[in-house]
């Protein structure tokens, strides 16, 4: 059905089916493709979840699990959730649909590449689900994909399925260099009259931040994938020095797997930014809301994004500690990743002191959003123990990191993201989520992960390493840890299955859910203030909005109501504005 | 209300379960005590913050609920506060920081008196190098890597000869000398690490790592791979005996050295072998070569394969419940097509070597024959 469009005064050429719907160019769409797939492929990743926890609580009673089976699931899953899941879903879902909206502009400064930007992702995602298809399966190197090891014989996938992984990541890597032009550019360019870059939300400040890193750190793990390509196909050593494998000496010379480390880690270190800082704006635009309270320390809160940002390039090298790189860098590495936790420390005090003399309401979001403060917190102090370089000599390559690293990424992480759909859902659909649905999926996600992470740790005193298939030959593990191997089994089986609770209600509520207002929180940042909700194509309407005010006139003393708008005028203000 | 009770109970939980449970460190056998002791400070720090914030967020919540006719405060600002609290951090930060690196700056500096100790890790067991009498461990390139020389010494290099090889993954050590542990990979990346010693380190093919530490009791201890290496990293398990120095020199002395290595490979001129003898001799090489051994022992224990001790004309039931005997047809087909028939309990984890000239698994088959106790066999 063709129609032309008209908004603000443009006007668009007849749209077809597939160019309205499919490969449309508003942020809007294409935000909701980039989160439908991101959650699918999400969903994939939690049921591979599921198959490691049953080999590790209950091993030896699954047949299908073998050490080779378990290994490309484990590589799977980690690959899956951080990249293609995490940073898809803060990037391209929640950065593409609320950063025109939440700046007040009609879309994002390039929509075509946006378009061409999801369908890279798209295509990635394929790619990448492809290799369960090619002859030895998916790679199952771990996620980090070391050579020599990911290369060679002797761990699975090491003939095609670390081939077709490397060539999705490529694609992966195309498709996010796109989006942060796009973000970048259009928050420096794009932004309402009156909406300086310190009247922008935290989320904006959060994904604008971590589009910036994500263009700086992306390429390391380019060059470093297109290197250890070449290794494979074509021989050459960029990481592979002289070896023998598995009794064949292989034809490699002069290489060092530690440059793929240094390369993989200078990526993979900001890349964990990538994925929190995103979070972190959601948390304190959900708290401030629900508080009725402007967020704590605003300045230093976007100071703190940006020094996070520029100190996560300094740091990456604590993730090698002990891979038997020069020794002496330990110095330094300590050092840095300890400072960054000054800045970070500063964001969790800003958001408690939020809610002191606040007026707290506990619907879902901010049962979320507190849920999500609770959780980085444990997950970020486990980081000092493993930032301090001899402190982490014991504890890394064992559970601890896998507590603390599941802590601050896949359970706060997500549940900053689980805040932001239960708080958005409204404006996006129409519709409210179910409260009730709402509150069980939390209450059985907030223990769940309490219950399944916080005992993991204890394994990681003992000293029990990560990475196995089983624990038979192994003497010092003592036979309780079995029992609690099968309780965190348990727990992690619960907490996944309440997550369907979530799923449910989304699809439900799309359909039946009750009809929301235009901005039943009674927030003030822009996305809340659109003509229509849902917002339709252009967002504005005729007009586009004029800011007048930070993100967060919460309970302003003497104001008619407990929220004013960003582009709201008090009586005072209204003369000052010239005619249109 | 529920939330803030709910995190009462997380603190009140974690606190018990820190204090109750028995998943501590386990019990150290080296000089690192003083890694414990910065593990233990670092606990104490981040625990009071993690009980303080936790406790402060539920006071918070039920204090400063939504009420009626009660509205929030407009205060979003504090210079003074912010800064004290960014002092204050900093302080913690600086408290662990100091402590840490000072101990770090130990870990780094091996005392002058460490005896020397390689360990050699590859897909997926251990062996070890001992300096000998001349105190200098032999040069070692992979390339040398063959029969007689799974260590890779250079034969040209004399420092080398007198080198004392442990092949099985077991090694000893004297108690109260600290061992400087060089660290060398034929193959992938591997980790060498013992829990009671504290310390661990990767080992990088094509460069050569280290750590040190002093055994400070006597035991058997686990030596596990700690960096994913490939299917058999969960098996790659060694041990650490640490026992008297009179005991250790005794186990000492059962060592071969590369220079008897060598000559073995040399001395029975192949004239003088029978062909079985040169069969079973060729056999043995190709478990090694081949990476066999990576995942079949010789010694009855199990693991990622089933033990080739006592396996020829053993009956063994398969996955799908039929009985097979082990012969050498079978053996030759779990060779060439692995997950054709799987015996129950084993994963079908074994690569095909299909391209194994016929007489390679003769040799193969009659290795493992003598193996078992039959005495026809021998």
């Amino acid at each position: 059905m063709a129609q032309a469009a008209s908004i603000g005064g443009e006007q668009h050429g007849p749209q077809g089916f597939w160019t309205k719907y499919v490969f449309s160019q508003d942020h809007k769409i294409i935000a909701m493709q980039y989160s439908s797939t991101a959650i699918l492929v999400g969903v994939l990743g939690m049921v591979m979840s599921w198959v490691i926890r049953l080999q590790l609580g209950f091993p030896g009673q699954f047949d299908f699990i073998s050490p080779s089976t378990y290994y490309q699931t484990i590589t799977l899953h980690g690959m899956i959730m951080v990249v293609y899941l995490l940073t898809a879903l803060l990037l391209g879902g929640f950065g593409n649909y609320f950063i025109p909206l939440m700046i007040g502009a009609r879309d994002m400064a390039f929509p075509y590449l946006n378009m061409l930007s999801y369908w890279f992702y798209f295509l990635s995602v394929i790619v990448l689900l492809a290799s369960f298809f090619v002859p030895g399966g998916p790679t199952g190197a771990g996620w980090t994909l070391y050579p020599p090891q990911s290369i060679t014989a002797g761990t699975p996938g090491s003939g095609m399925g670390i081939l077709v992984m490397l060539t999705s990541l490529v694609i992966f890597i195309v498709a996010t260099t796109m989006g942060g032009l796009n973000y970048i550019t259009t928050v420096l360019q794009l932004r309402a009259k009156g909406m300086t870059l310190m009247r922008m939300p935290l989320t904006v400040w959060g994904v604008f931040v971590a589009s910036i890193i994500a263009l700086l750190a992306f390429p390391a793990l380019f060059v470093g994938g297109v290197m250890l390509l070449l290794d494979r196909v074509v021989g050459s050593s960029f990481f592979m020095p002289a070896v023998v494998s598995l009794g064949q000496q292989l034809d490699y010379k002069g290489g060092s797997p530690l440059l793929f480390q240094h390369l993989f880690w200078y990526f993979g270190h900001p890349e964990v930014y990538i994925v929190a800082l995103p979070a972190f704006g959601l948390a304190s635009d959900i708290i401030s809301c629900h508080a009725r309270k402007p967020i704590f320390g605003y300045r230093m809160m976007v100071w703190a994004i940006v020094a996070i940002g520029g100190i996560s390039f300094t740091v990456w090298a604590h993730h090698m500690f002990v891979s038997g790189m020069n020794p002496y860098f330990g110095f330094f590495f300590a050092s840095t990743t300890l400072v960054i936790a000054i800045p970070t420390a500063i964001k969790v005090y800003n958001w408690v002191l939020t809610l002191w003399g606040g007026s707290i309401r506990l619907v879902t979001p901010m049962l979320f959003a507190i849920g999500f403060v609770s959780t980085f917190l444990v997950g970020g102090l486990t980081g000092l123990f493993l930032g301090n370089v001899v402190v982490d000599i014991p504890l890394t390559d064992t559970y601890f990191v896998i507590a603390h690293f599941h802590l601050v990424m896949g359970v706060s992480a997500i549940m900053a993201i689980f805040a932001g759909i239960y708080q958005w859902f409204p404006k996006i659909t129409g519709r409210m989520l179910s409260e009730g649905l709402g509150r069980l999926h939390f209450w059985v996600t907030f223990i769940g992960v309490y219950a399944l992470f916080f005992p993991m740790h204890y394994l990681g005193f003992l000293g029990v390493p990560r990475r196995y298939f089983a624990y038979e030959g192994v003497n010092f593990i003592p036979p309780s840890a079995a029992g609690l191997n099968v309780f965190i089994s348990v727990a992690a089986l619960v907490t996944g299955a309440a997550q369907l609770v979530l799923l449910f209600n989304l699809a439900w509520s799309v359909f039946k859910g009750k009809k929301a207002e235009d901005n039943p929180w009674q927030a003030t940042t822009l996305e809340w203030q659109t003509p229509h909700t849902p917002p339709r194509h252009g967002n504005w309407g005729a007009e586009l909005p004029v800011v007048n005010r930070w993100a967060y006139d919460y309970s302003v003393p003497g104001a008619p109501q407990d929220y004013l708008p960003q582009n709201y005028e008090t009586p005072a203000e209204q003369p000052q504005r010239a005619s249109t | 209300m529920a939330l803030a009770i709910v995190l009462v109970l997380i603190v009140v939980g974690a606190v018990a379960f820190h204090l109750w449970s028995p998943w501590w460190f386990t019990p150290l056998a080296s000089n690192w005590g003083q890694i414990d002791m910065m593990l233990v400070v670092t606990i104490a720090l981040t625990g009071v913050v993690f009980v303080a914030i936790n406790l402060l967020i539920a006071y918070e919540i039920v204090r400063f609920r939504r009420r009626k006719k009660q509205t929030a405060s407009y205060v979003h600002e504090n210079s003074k506060l912010e800064w004290t609290l960014i002092v204050l951090t900093s302080i913690g930060v600086v408290a662990l920081l100091a402590p840490g690196l000072f101990v770090y700056s130990e870990f780094v500096s091996p005392p002058p008196n460490a005896i020397v100790l390689e360990a050699v890790g590859q897909q997926w067991q251990w062996s070890f190098r001992l300096p000998g009498a001349d105190g200098r461990l032999g040069r070692t390139n992979v390339r040398h890597i063959g029969t007689h020389n799974w260590f890779g010494i250079d034969p040209n290099d004399p420092y080398g000869q007198d080198d004392i090889l442990v092949e099985d993954s077991e090694i000893h050590l004297p108690l109260g000398v600290p061992v400087k542990v060089l660290l060398r990979s034929k193959d992938v990346l591997h980790d060498f690490y013992v829990p009671q010693f504290r310390v661990k380190m990767d080992i990088v093919p094509g460069s050569v790592s280290s750590l040190w530490f002093t055994p400070t009791r006597t035991g058997t201890f686990d030596l596990v791979c700690a960096e994913y290496c490939g299917l058999g990293h969960y098996a790659m398990n060694g041990k650490v005996v640490v026992e008297s120095p009179e005991a250790y020199q005794a186990w000492l002395s059962t060592n071969k050295d590369f220079a008897h290595e060598l000559a073995e490979g040399a001395s029975t001129p192949n004239a003088e072998k029978t062909p079985d003898d040169i069969l079973i001799e060729t056999g043995e090489h190709l478990a090694q070569a081949k990476g066999c051994l990576g995942c079949h022992t010789t010694d009855g224990r199990s693991s990622v394969g089933p033990t080739w001790k006592g396996l020829f004309g053993k009956q063994e039931t398969l996955g799908d419940g039929t009985q097979v005997t082990v012969d050498g047809a079978y053996i030759k087909e779990s060779i060439v097509d692995p997950t054709a028939k799987v015996v129950k309990g084993f994963p079908p984890a074994m690569p095909a070597f299909s391209q194994l000239t016929d007489e390679e698994l003769k040799a193969l088959v009659r290795y493992i024959q003598t193996l078992s106790d039959s005495p026809k066999d021998k």
